[in-house]
């Protein structure tokens, strides 16, 4: 009893408190404040294709005392424009003094910037507007220049050996262990009577690879039309599709065969990719190819194809520059030709000038970064400076 | 077991694909034609929304005429029905390829070439703790001599004798060494995509994992 009197008398109290009219609390006090910015300073984006001003100032001397939270930068056509003419356009966090403001309406206009220190509890302050700036276009870019230059030297030696290709030069290019495979494939199919299978890869025309598997089908179409041997070549770009119709059945003319092109040897699949693979090896499965080609280009469904044909028994020969497919051909096929590879079997079967040429610049090519690189690498061991301005040479902007 | 008809059809052609690791049967054939033809139609439908509505349809609708230039260049495709006029489809091919090939010089150069020379630099730091694995002079020598064997095995314009045999063995090294790093890797992300299916099986179609 005497307990429910205590209780009693404690919801009293607490309802009396809470009748009674409570304190005023005490406001917050205002944040003390920032001080703005220094001078900022705009300026056209060097080497971009305009409608972009680079902005930079000088920091808040709060930053120093850890007090600044960030920068918010704004734009204006005028330089006393009324506050709500003033258009965010960044935000930079302490620690940077600069920022891009990639969205500038239009080029060859005159635009100025403030920036607006922002305090860690909650203060801020605008600095004085910048210089007029205007955005303009650049034509060239001055920082990709030594990718210019090497571009130029690349072409220059490729166009050197392609003329001297041309000239009628012997051009020598040491023969590729997959290559000698080819005859070899074509010779058993003929032998077995079954057909062969070519997968010129699964990308488009546009892509180096596409078009080294294009060169190679081209020989092994002669090959299939000399011995009269069935030929199978499932497309997955209708682009390409169309290119290697037309390269089968011109090696058929050359060989003198052109009654025995089949014009439904080069066929079109799909554009699926796992639909293109499930495809293929439908074909390996039921009409059991005696060689496989798979040129080109190829991707996650490389080991899905190699895998099935290996399991058909097939010789299987491959050749693509993607790096992460080639462990599986490697695995399952019995001939790969890796990365550069491919194109130098193009060049070597076609003994077109214009492939031997452009597979002798990239030797020298080659040949000449081997040498540059060792050439630094003593260089900058010797003087360590040189390193820093080996690496400047090298980089792009 | 789930009562969702679409779960039923994803998990039986699953199965009907499976199938096939015990041998060629005519439900693996069935799943195998159905998804070659599904892929076909559904390729039609995305390369018409994303492509030709995109880039023809909105574009023609909006009156912005330069679209029939790359419009026009495209149906240059279709004379590949005329006999006659063939050869024009050429025309389409030869730009895309000129604007590929021209496109892809200058990138290859930056971002292979010169970010791989970068990276092949040693520098003298690497002498003070040459057994770093991130910065020492083990690694940078490691990846010198790697850099530079392999592009000699891919010289062909000598044959592979001599000294430069040696560096070629040593480079098809380093290349084998790194494609099988690769092969592990992706075998571990095929065997991610397995596990995913037979999840999908076990939780989705019979709830045998909840």
């Amino acid at each position: 009893m005497r307990s429910i009197t205590v209780i009693g008398l404690i919801l009293l109290g607490s309802a009396a408190a809470l009748t009674q009219p409570m304190p005023a609390a005490p406001a917050d006090p205002a944040p003390p404040p920032v001080q703005p910015p220094g001078l900022v300073t705009a300026m056209d984006t060097p080497n971009d294709a305009g409608n972009s001003i680079s902005v930079d100032w000088r920091p808040s001397p709060d930053e120093a005392q850890g007090l600044v939270e960030g920068y918010v930068v704004y734009r204006s056509e005028s330089a006393e424009a009324p506050e709500s003419l003033w258009t965010r356009v960044g935000y930079v966090p302490y620690g940077l003094n600069q920022s891009r403001d990639q969205s500038v309406p239009e080029n060859g206009m005159d635009f100025f910037y403030r920036v607006r220190v922002v305090s860690r509890l909650g203060a801020s302050a605008v600095s004085q507007a910048s210089n007029p700036a205007r955005s303009s276009e650049q034509w060239y870019n001055s920082m990709r220049t030594n990718a210019l230059i090497a571009s130029l030297l690349f072409v220059a030696i490729v166009v050197y050996f392609i003329t001297m290709a041309q000239k009628g030069q012997h051009l020598f290019v040491r023969r590729i262990a997959g290559l000698s495979a080819v005859e070899e494939a074509v010779g058993r199919a003929t032998e077995m009577g079954r057909p062969i299978l070519f997968v010129p890869g699964l990308s488009s025309i546009s892509d180096v690879a596409t078009i080294a598997a294009l060169n190679i089908l081209g020989q092994v179409a002669k090959k299939t039309a000399e011995y009269d041997t069935p030929l199978l070549v499932p497309n997955r770009d209708p682009v390409v599709y169309t290119v290697a119709q037309e390269v089968v059945k011109e090696a058929y003319s050359e060989i003198g065969r052109p009654d025995a092109y089949n014009h439904d040897s080069v066929f079109y699949l799909t554009d699926s990719q796992m639909g293109f693979a499930s495809g293929v090896d439908g074909i390996m499965t039921r009409e059991r190819p005696a060689t496989n080609f798979f040129m080109g280009m190829f991707w996650a469904e490389s080991l899905i194809l190699a895998e099935t044909g290996a399991a058909t028994g097939a010789i299987q020969i491959a050749g693509t520059d993607a790096i992460h497919q080639l462990p599986f051909f490697i695995t399952a096929c019995d001939y790969t030709l890796i990365g550069e590879e491919l194109y130098a079997a193009s060049a070597y079967l076609a003994r077109d000038p214009k492939l031997l040429g452009t597979l002798k610049g990239q030797d020298w090519s080659k040949a000449l970064i081997v040498l540059l690189l060792v050439a630094g690498l003593a260089l900058s061991l010797i003087n360590p400076g040189v390193r820093g301005f080996i690496l400047n040479i090298l980089t792009v902007g | 077991m789930s009562t969702d008809i679409w779960v039923w059809i994803a998990a039986l052609l699953s199965l009907a694909i499976f199938s096939y690791l015990y041998k060629d049967n005519p439900v693996f054939r069935f799943a195998e034609h159905l998804f070659t033809g599904l892929s076909v139609g559904y390729m039609i439908v995305l390369m018409w929304n994303n492509y030709a509505y995109q880039y023809i349809v909105i574009p023609i609708s909006q009156q912005r005429w330069i679209t029939l230039i790359p419009m026009a260049l495209g149906m240059l495709y279709l004379f590949r029905f005329v006999p006659k006029l063939q050869h024009l489809m050429l025309i389409p091919i030869a730009i895309t390829l000129g604007i590929w090939n021209g496109w892809s010089i200058p990138v290859v150069i930056e971002a292979d070439l010169f970010k791989q020379m970068q990276g092949t630099m040693v520098n003298t730091t690497m002498f003070q703790n040459p057994w770093d694995p991130h910065n020492g002079l083990v690694v940078g020598l490691l990846v010198v001599v790697g850099v530079v064997c392999t592009v000699l095995y891919f010289y062909f314009s000598r044959e592979h004798r001599g000294p430069l045999k040696v560096a070629s063995s040593v480079g098809i090294w380093f290349v084998m060494i790194g494609f099988g790093a690769s092969f592990g890797y992706t075998v571990m992300a095929r065997m991610s995509l397995l596990i995913g299916r037979i999840q999908f099986l076990f939780t989705e179609w019979i709830h045998l994992i909840k």
